[in-house]
């Protein structure tokens, strides 16, 4: 039940890429936040939904080996930190290329796709993940 | 009105796989010889503190303080216990708050114990649990483990400061190393770097021998005030410097994927505190959960600039060097039970202290500092103890 209602209150930012920016400072905050750490007080209520385009650069990554076990068919799989257009940096798969073909700086879009499947629950999750542009 | 704290006795149950043994069986073995240690009565106890991280997840047990206590024979004292939980560096948290307790004048005595029971469960299981010491909902959901948290900023930081993995893969080799001098650790065996650096991969560029083992394990520690250790004529490990420091939670949502900015701060007020100087510091203790993280900790705790670790590294921190990292075989290899740790890193320091050590001795020990970090660096815990 509680990973029911988590994914249908995550829903707009999970399957649109739906941040917060503060109208206070202009940041733009992905993960969404209730809360812009820099304004503090002065930014209760000016939290205003925003969208994102979903276009970065690869700050980081790994090629993971080990796995829960919702993420073991997948596996091994390229998890990386990206930093997006908008500012805020996310972490995410890269998929549709080899290990090999990815690069600190590498230019990446997201894409919609299954994150997960949870064997106990059945639930399977979607999200976004990153392919290279190409 | 505050007062001098002190550490008057230690006890550990050993590290390791213990299969036949349960958290609160290995709790109370840790608990009774840590009493024993100091010499006090269970009924001198003013408070118990418990780290634990993952017992409600793993064995399916909350309030560890009440049931080690019970356990120890002590209900009957009616001795006020808390469970404290601030994931990897629960043990340390622990700590600190039975420090504040006796620090604020409300005990004379207070327990530490730290336990956790992480071979429970097996396989990938246990890496979905553990990785609710990173941010569920945003980390974990897209697959990311704390090894492959670790593995990003493993990368990042090789890359921008050009270390080999040679280095990483040291810290682990010295762990070893010293562990195989600890009956107390989890690992005795001693590593090359060949085969440190030959592991089976976990998250690229980590490979199991960068990573700390799942161990079961429990340490503990009595604490006592100035008072009491006058009083009664006990030569305790004065704690000098306590302080802990929380920053942005995720790994993305900070500057810099290799500075844990908490450790900085934690050690800055935790040596003012003290009134000593990094170079001032004896041995430390670090969180190396990952290598990764033993660099990180070396730099931001203040022994070298940024990006300079591997200078320490290549000039030694074998127990005869200038500066010993990890006499007790560190998280690699004296293993690695969450709640635990912290607490067992600060029996280190005291048995070190207090010239205990053994075979393992760092010559003229004055001042140990310990860092525990939570999660991917979320908050850290330093402490600084001295001898006068
Ligand atoms: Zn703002």
């Amino acid at each position: 039940m509680g990973e029911l209602s988590r994914m249908w209150r995550e829903m707009p930012s999970r399957y649109r890429m739906e941040g917060r920016k503060c109208e206070n400072c202009s940041r733009v905050y992905f993960p969404p936040r209730d809360i812009c750490p820099v304004c503090h007080r002065d930014s209760i209520g000016k939290m205003k939904p925003v969208d994102i385009a979903g276009n970065g650069e690869i700050i980081s990554y790994t090629v993971v080996h080990e796995t829960p076990p919702a993420f073991i068919r997948q596996k091994p799989y390229v998890l990386a930190i990206i930093k997006l257009d908008e500012g805020p940096m996310i972490t995410g798969q890269i998929v549709d290329s080899e290990p090999e073909e990815i690069k600190m700086g590498s230019r990446v879009k997201s894409v919609f796709r299954r994150i997960s499947e949870d064997g106990k629950s059945g639930v399977i999750h979607y999200g976004y993940k990153f392919t290279l542009e190409k | 009105m505050s007062r001098g704290v002190y550490i008057i006795g230690s006890g550990e149950a050993k590290y390791g796989e213990l299969w036949d043994r349960s958290l609160r069986e290995i709790a109370v073995e840790a608990g009774l010889k840590a009493v024993e240690s100091a010499g006090i009565r269970t009924k001198d106890l003013g408070a118990i503190y418990m780290g634990n991280s993952l017992g409600g997840d793993i064995s399916m047990q909350e309030h560890l303080s009440a049931l080690m206590s019970d356990h120890a024979g002590i209900a009957s004292e009616f001795v006020p216990s808390v469970r404290v939980e601030a994931s990897t560096a629960s043990g340390a948290a622990a700590f600190r708050e039975a420090y504040l307790g006796i620090k604020s004048g409300e005990y004379e005595i207070a327990m530490v114990g730290g336990a956790e029971k992480m071979t429970e469960l097996y396989g990938s299981e246990i890496i979905d649990i553990t990785s609710s010491i990173i941010d569920r909902e945003w980390e974990a959901f897209t697959g990311a483990t704390p090894a492959a948290l670790a593995a990003i900023s493993a990368r990042k930081y090789m890359a921008d400061f050009n270390v080999p993995r040679e280095i990483l893969a040291h810290i682990s080799v010295n762990d070893h190393a010293n562990a195989s001098l600890n009956e107390n650790a989890h690992f005795r065996n001693k590593i090359t770097l060949e085969q440190a650096l030959n592991a089976t991969p976990i998250a690229e560029p980590l490979n199991l021998m960068d990573c700390a083992p799942l161990s079961d394990g429990a340490s503990s520690l009595i604490l006592a005030s100035e008072n009491y250790v006058k009083e009664h004529g006990i030569e305790g490990v004065k704690i000098m410097g306590s302080a802990m420091s929380q920053g942005e939670f995720a790994l993305h949502s900070r500057k810099s994927l290799y500075t844990v900015e908490p450790t900085r701060i934690a050690a800055e007020t935790a040596l003012k505190q003290a009134g000593i100087g990094i170079k001032d510091i004896s041995m430390v203790e670090i969180h190396d959960s990952y290598s990764i993280y033993g660099l990180m900790a070396l730099e931001d705790l203040g022994f070298a600039k940024k990006g300079n670790a591997r200078e320490i590294v290549e000039n030694g921190i074998g127990i005869d060097s200038n500066l010993p990292v990890n006499p007790s075989g560190g998280l690699k290899a004296k293993g690695f039970p969450y709640g635990a740790s912290g607490v067992g890193q600060i029996v280190e320091a005291y048995n070190q202290l207090k010239n205990k050590a053994g075979k393992r001795q760092v010559k003229n020990a004055k001042y140990a500092m310990t860092h525990s970090q939570a999660g991917s660096g979320a908050a850290s815990i330093v402490h600084i103890l001295g001898v006068e």
